[in-house]
């Protein structure tokens, strides 16, 4: 396992480990789906599953991508991020069921847009709010929470993390209150026939949506004047900033990109689920930290990978029946990677530094 | 007396001091006994009378005194070794459920109360080294995260093994504590704050001599730089381990105690917002400083418990409507203020309101710029 951080340059080798991943990917679904096909006895249900899993798992990548660049970047576990991602889901929904979409929509609660254009009009409005805003809050975290502690003994940018978590989490709990709250769900319930199963249109949207994301984010790492800064910054702080590089800017601009993503997660997330609650970030920011940790912490393609391997053990565990249990097999996962391997799957061995 | 005498009461502050500073154990023990009967003086003294009589006021008290235990408990951990345990009501649970097993008609078993403490304390310091013997190897952060995990998970567990734990239920009718000549009842509050003040004491005094020894020395030097502390021939991972079991039995600790006076375990005591309440109260008391968490956590605790609650009963037993307050549930406002402390706190006072010395001078070193000098203090005094 040779394969750098994703910080490495694009290079000839470049285009072939891509070539390669994708390989290793689609093998790795025929044979999840071989698996589930077998232990189901059904082809059908199987399918659906993987659809699931996949859905779940482009939510968890997008969220664990945000983990993963802050860790890499500043070596700080941004507990809050779970939160950015539930506040999110609810910016999405306040943005689908305020007056102008409401009315000139109609949107029900299960309101279906038949309309292509206009779904696709109202799908780039609430990303738009959701992505826009969230980058914002997470710059502004950034900003007031742990820049001033930038030099301050490890522990405390972690307690004001948490502190941080438990604003957002009791803000909304304290506007919306504790319930679920219902999204108006935008796509059709019907959706293609694959191998048997209705596979809805929305698993594929947010599928490709978050590739499309993951693959902008890589090209915009690796290629681009801010992503080299960002690359630098996280290798070597001191010596990036004597190359000039705007440590501010910099590490503003990676909770910004982070904030994006976990809103357009949050968008996704209230879709995908039917509703939005609360304290539905904090669970999803411990699986999605775990996913980074999995795909190796630092490394945006590790973190994407990890997404989609947890969200596969969950849809596997929930599709034995024990869905209870799902939260415990990701932690047990977290501390059994941590034991045996904890560069990740592709991270680089990274000697402990105190 | 050594010093200057200027006037009488310099005269007694300086007496206090020397012996306070000669007879450690000693103070903690007298201070802890003036503690013990003022708590239930003060409660008869107006304003504290009218919120609630006296007894309720000593059963608050001996509640509040398991948050001083557990506060004193993650002290260790977060205050004196340095590491985030952000799951440490884990460990609570642990002690709790290991009473609850041996001392109740669930299990059908019923050990002597004192040896049940132990055993929770045993139990969940096992737990702590199986937790931090793998993750403490790795960089200091990833214990903040495994242990978030791990607060998660307990609750989960003694939710889902509803074969061995009763599931939600939880197990009721534990049995109170059996200690000769005493009789413990739901009616007599005191028997339980007596009990409470003498366990506080054994693990202020324990901790307090432990952070004074070698061992304490070595966990305040990796606080301050582990690479330092390790090239000085420390062993960062036992010491740390040490320390994080500590933390862990004292949790156990509390847990049995707590198992034992209220009667019942259940799952939902023990979810992530005790950890954050915990850690809330060590920050706010003043991480490292023993006094100052006991305070923290003994204050935080009774504005929790009596005063948001009695302020909206307040409020809506006023004759008239005051606009916002009146509408406002302050308990529902807890974490949130929680939250703001963590972060003001950290942000503009991380020493907490009662620093100890030593870890206001390190946290405020990055300002000042003289680490090595606090840190080689701290090493040379642990070598």
């Amino acid at each position: 396992m040779t394969v750098a951080r994703s910080s490495s340059p694009a290079s000839a080798p470049g285009f072939i480990r891509r070539f390669r991943l994708v390989g290793y990917s689609l093998i790795g679904i025929v044979a999840y789906f071989l698996l589930l096909a077998f232990m189901l006895n059904s082809t059908a249900t199987a399918a659906q599953q993987v659809a699931n899993a996949l859905t779940l798992g482009a939510i968890y990548a997008l969220v664990a991508l945000g983990y993963t660049m802050v860790y890499g970047i500043i070596e700080l576990i941004n507990f809050a991020h779970g939160d950015v991602f539930m506040v999110g889901s609810f910016v999405a929904l306040w943005t689908l069921t305020s007056d102008p979409i409401f009315n000139v929509v109609g949107l029900g609660q299960t309101g279906i847009v038949t309309n292509i254009a206009l779904l696709a009009g109202i799908l780039l409005l609430t990303f738009t709010v959701s992505m826009v805003l969230m980058a914002v809050l997470n710059m502004g975290i950034e900003r007031f929470a742990y820049r001033p502690l930038r030099n301050a003994p490890k522990v405390a940018p972690l307690i004001t993390a948490i502190g941080v978590s438990l604003i957002l989490q009791n803000v909304i709990q304290i506007i919306v209150g504790t319930g679920d709250r219902p999204v108006p769900q935008l796509f059709p319930t019907d959706g293609f026939q694959f191998l048997g199963a209705n596979i809805r249109y929305l698993n594929l949207f947010i599928f490709l949506v978050a590739l499309v994301l993951l693959y902008g984010l890589q090209q915009f790492v690796s290629r681009t004047r801010l992503g080299r800064a960002m690359r630098a910054t996280a290798q070597d702080q001191q010596a990036a900033q004597l190359m000039g590089v705007d440590l501010n800017q910099t590490i503003a601009m990676t909770f910004l990109i982070g904030g994006a993503l976990a809103g357009a997660a949050g968008v996704f997330q209230g879709q995908y689920l039917g509703y939005v609650r609360f304290d539905l970030g904090f669970n999803a920011g411990l699986k999605a930290f775990t996913a980074a940790v999995l795909g190796g912490i630092g490394n945006l393609t590790g973190a994407a990978l990890g997404g989609f391997l947890i969200a596969f053990l969950e849809v596997f565990a929930a599709a034995n029946g024990q869905q209870r249990w799902s939260q415990a097999i990701v932690f047990v996962v977290l501390i059994v990677v941590l034991v045996f391997r904890p560069a990740g799957i592709l991270g680089q061995q990274i000697g402990e530094r105190a | 007396m050594t010093g200057r005498v200027k006037g009488r009461t310099s005269l007694s502050r300086a007496t206090l001091r020397e012996f306070v500073d000669v007879h450690r154990s000693t103070s903690i023990l007298l201070g802890m006994a003036l503690v013990g009967v003022l708590l239930p003086l003060i409660a008869l003294v107006p304003p504290f009378n009218i919120f609630q009589n006296q007894s309720v006021w000593v059963s608050g008290f001996s509640n509040a005194g398991v948050f001083v235990l557990l506060a004193l408990g993650l002290n260790i951990v977060v205050g004196l070794a340095g590491l985030l345990d952000l799951g440490y009501a884990a460990f609570f649970a642990i002690g709790a459920y290991a009473y609850a097993y041996g001392a109740s008609p669930f299990s059908g078993q019923h050990f002597p109360f004192i040896v049940l403490l132990v055993v929770g304390a045993l139990v969940a310091a096992t737990f702590g080294v199986l937790l931090g013997a793998p993750t403490l190897r790795l960089r200091g952060d990833y214990l903040a995260i495994v242990t978030l995990g791990f607060g998660e998970i307990v609750p989960i567990v003694f939710l889902n093994a509803d074969k061995y734990t009763n599931g939600t239920n939880g197990i009721g009718g534990v049995y109170k504590p059996d200690i000769p000549f005493v009789e413990f009842t739901l009616l007599n509050p005191w028997p339980f704050y007596v009990l409470m003040l003498v366990l506080v004491t054994i693990v202020m005094i324990l901790i307090y001599r432990l952070t004074e020894s070698r061992i304490g020395r070595a966990w305040m030097a990796i606080r301050e730089d582990e690479l330092a502390a390790a090239s000085n021939g420390l062993n960062t991972v036992t010491t740390k381990l040490m320390a994080f079991a500590l933390g862990a039995s004292t949790a156990g600790f509390a847990g049995a105690f707590n198992a034992s006076s209220l009667t019942s375990v259940d799952p939902g005591q023990f979810l992530s917002t005790v950890s954050f309440t915990i850690l809330a109260m060590v920050v706010l008391g003043g991480m490292g400083n023993i006094w100052g968490v006991a305070l923290g956590a003994f204050v935080i605790y009774t504005v929790q418990i009596v005063f948001l609650k009695q302020l909206n009963t307040f409020f809506e037993g006023l004759p008239f409507h005051v606009p916002v307050l009146s509408d406002v549930n302050f308990v529902q406002y807890q974490f949130l203020l929680y939250g703001l402390a963590l972060v003001l706190m950290m942000l503009f006072r991380p020493e907490g309101l009662f620093p100890s010395q030593r870890r206001k001078q390190e946290l405020h070193a990055a300002d000042a710029a003289d680490t090595e000098s606090s840190a080689k203090a701290t090493m040379e005094e642990a070598l």
